[in-house]
């Protein structure tokens, strides 16, 4: 068994066990530390495909900004786990069920007969000064141009509707509006005249 | 020689095992969000893996979209989950009943 492949195999085996964990702790903040560490393990093994650049932005974007996102709402809600698991014993014999069954299924297909090293021979690998961001960015910004245009689009329509879902107007606030405050004029919009009858010793 | 099987084959348990997940998870919401994460994570080591085998970077550009998408999903899905508990409290799936579905 050469290096590379003891590689690949601890960190698969790193991301199954995560992703088992993450299905099956009690604690949504625990699952989520889990979803973090497999979402790593398998940046490595992107970077064992040669796909860098995707191996990076995986750390970044994911575990920098969606998990950071996921951990944040999580903290913020105060739920209740107790009967977010009361079902969790009845499901959990037709989940590993079904999951057996789809895995071996899958397997079937995919495995060594079909996908084989005899079918897909292994690739040479790239030159030490190859750079996967070079190819990707020349790809990206010439054929997939219009795609990549839309998927800014798409990021800002979430930007967009994650702000507008979120945002209230509170009534209970002491917040004052700065523009009302400024263009109040000397006057009667400062002081007011209350008459009334003098207090008595 | 890692073979191109092995990437499919642990795409594949992965898939599996999140769907087991969502099964098993079928009241916390924010859990059924993480595990459709952990399929987006299944599919996309098999599209790395195809674009490594057959030397070309559709696979990886395909991904780069993928995680674009799923980021603006993930987004929108928190979103909409921090709403729905500022209304009712809770985020049981079976509190969610308002369409009388």
């Amino acid at each position: 068994m050469t290096l590379e492949k003891l590689i690949f195999y601890v960190l698969a085996a790193v991301v199954l066990a995560a992703a088992v964990m993450v299905v099956t702790r009690r604690n949504p903040v625990h699952s989520a530390l889990f979803l973090i560490l497999a979402f790593f393990a398998s940046s490595g093994i992107w970077l064992l495909a040669e796909a860098e650049f995707l191996a990076i932005v995986l750390v970044l974007v994911y575990v920098g900004a969606v998990m950071v996102l996921f951990l944040f709402v999580l903290m913020m809600l105060d739920i209740d786990i107790a009967v977010l698991r009361s079902g969790f014993i009845k499901m959990l014999p037709l989940g590993v069920v079904m999951a057996i069954a789809m895995a071996a299924e899958l397997i079937l297909i995919v495995g060594p007969g079909n996908f084989g090293l005899e079918k897909y021979a292994a690739p040479a690998r790239h030159a030490a000064d190859y750079s996967n961001t070079e190819e990707l960015g020349s790809v990206l910004y010439t054929v997939y141009m219009y795609p990549f245009e839309i998927a800014a689009v798409i990021l800002l329509v979430a930007i967009i509707a994650a702000i507008g879902l979120t945002m209230r107007r509170r009534t209970d606030t002491k917040f004052i509006d700065p523009s009302t405050q400024v263009v109040i004029k000397k006057g009667d919009d400062r002081i007011r005249m209350v008459s009334m009858d003098a207090e008595k010793g | 020689m890692i073979a191109l099987s092995d990437y499919l084959i642990l795409g594949a348990i992965l898939f599996a095992i999140s769907v087991a997940g969502i099964f098993i998870n079928r009241k916390n919401v924010i859990v059924l969000l993480m595990c459709v994460e952990l399929m987006l994570l299944a599919v996309n080591i098999n599209f790395v893996a195809f674009s490594h085998f057959l030397q070309d970077t559709a696979g990886q550009v395909f991904v780069f979209f993928i995680l674009t998408v799923a980021a603006a999903e993930a987004a929108i899905g928190l979103a909409i989950l921090v709403v729905l508990f500022r209304s009712k409290r809770s985020i049981n799936v079976e509190d969610m009943d308002a369409l009388k579905g």
